[in-house]
């Protein structure tokens, strides 16, 4: 049977992490399952969880007045979904939505803050490797906002 | 001082080809199948090499083949029509005449690539110079490793050859994955710069060889993310678009630093121009 300890182990987010440390993360964790069409989250919710996409494809939907939601990136299979749980105001910045069935494992974001303030290297642990995600989704915007694929680029 | 032969003159002067069919592939982009018009065989080609595609009266234009190197009787090119030449050249109605010079210039080495994994990775109309190899791959499926394509486009009614995308995914030991930039509320793929497929394709650096083709400044940050991932730079074959006009390196128009584009490449690999790809004035 797998247990949360070895699915969060082998999640490719949590690669290299020594085993008191996921241990540690297991007891913040839970399963959750959403259909496809469910809003995981929207944006200016109070963001309290973050989730390690096992299967299915999350869109990051931007509200615009007047128009229909447009969506920024989608993440998947082996990917994280929110940050906004690491740092102040703890506010969504998106909409979260799922586009097929999503399997994925809540993070219960007030619970792992505790914990990473009672531990430090647990807290560097987890912002190292957050802060490689934002790079990469930065340089992914930055990629789209170039737009490179228009006539005369 | 180039020496002016007789089979450079001969590159330099247009045979007769003509139009067999015009296949809208997008909003801007035309696929046309081109038949020698002396009943003969078509030129045989290489993948990734391009032809130089006259419409008499108005101007000639530098297109890569996109077509299946198996088929000898037709040339195949994929035109996103952005200028007067390219215009005219898919608004050519059927049986009408284009003349063709090629193929010219070095393909992709699909020969090193045998019994490797092969990593496509397009963008945009960068897809149509790729097809080839995928073909070529496809025809030879035993003697190549996986065939992974990872194809970037702006919008999904932007991809080229949907049919065929949706017909590769079903070829075993083949994965093929799509990503867009803007994804309309009704897509249900991939959202995202291409890059990002990176972490959903199964690939094996150490035994992979990918060849890349679209915007320069895709094809930067994909060879360096390829080159993080563990694939050798001379593994990674780049398709490097300049200004091409003689086609046969007399004109240097299509100069880029200690190369010309038409003759050296198009097809280069990575160590051989990573030097060049940070250049502004190249």
């Amino acid at each position: 049977m797998e247990t949360l300890e070895r699915i969060i182990a082998e999640h490719p987010f949590f690669a290299g992490l020594e085993p008191y440390y996921t241990d540690l993360l297991a007891g913040c964790a839970s399963n959750v399952r959403f259909d496809a069409g469910t809003y995981i989250f929207k944006e200016g919710e109070e963001a309290n969880e973050f989730y390690l996409i096992r299967a299915g494809k999350v869109a990051l939907e931007i509200f615009a007045p007047q128009r229909k939601p447009i969506m920024l990136a989608t993440v998947g299979e082996g990917e994280i979904l929110g940050w906004s749980w690491l740092l102040p105001p703890y506010r969504r910045r998106f909409h979260g939505h799922a586009v097929v069935p999503v399997r994925a494992i809540a993070l219960d974001g007030k619970c792992l803050r505790t914990k990473c303030e009672q531990n430090h290297d647990l807290g560097y642990e987890m912002l190292k490797r957050f802060a490689g995600i934002m790079e990469q989704r930065l340089e992914a915007t930055l990629f789209q906002l170039l737009d490179v694929y228009a006539v005369g680029r | 001082m180039t020496m002016v032969t007789a089979a450079s003159t001969e590159a330099m002067l247009p045979q007769p080809y003509s139009v067999q069919q015009v296949l809208k592939e997008t909003a801007d982009t035309f696929t046309l199948t081109l038949r020698p018009s002396n009943g003969a065989g078509a030129s045989r080609f290489q993948p990734g090499q391009f032809s130089m595609l006259w419409v008499f009266g108005v101007g000639e234009v530098p297109i890569s083949i996109s077509g299946d190197p198996a088929q000898h009787h037709q040339l195949v090119y994929t035109v996103r029509s952005v200028g007067e030449a390219t215009q005219m050249l898919v608004n050519r109605a059927v049986d009408e005449a284009v003349g063709v010079r090629g193929p010219f210039g070095r393909g992709w080495p699909v020969k090193e690539a045998l019994g490797r994994d092969v990593l496509i990775i397009a963008g945009g109309i960068g897809l149509a110079p790729l097809r080839p190899v995928i073909y070529e791959v496809l025809h030879n499926r035993e003697k190549y490793g996986r065939l992974v394509v990872l194809y970037g486009t702006r919008s999904p009614r932007d991809r080229l050859y949907r049919k065929e995308l949706a017909a590769w995914v079903r070829q075993r030991d083949t994965q093929v994955l799509v990503t867009v930039d803007y994804g309309g509320l009704s897509w249900r793929g991939h959202v995202g710069a291409v890059t990002t497929l990176f972490k959903h394709a199964r690939l094996q650096p150490a035994r992979s060889v990918a060849f890349t083709c679209g915007p320069e400044i895709m094809m930067r940050f994909v060879a360096r993310d390829l080159e993080t991932l563990g694939l050798a730079r001379e593994n990674i074959y780049l398709s490097m678009e300049r200004n091409m006009k003689c086609a046969v390196g007399f004109c240097g128009h299509c100069q880029y630093g200690p190369h010309f584009v038409c003759k050296d490449g198009p097809i280069f690999a990575y160590d051989r121009v990573r030097p060049l790809l940070g250049k502004y004035e190249l």
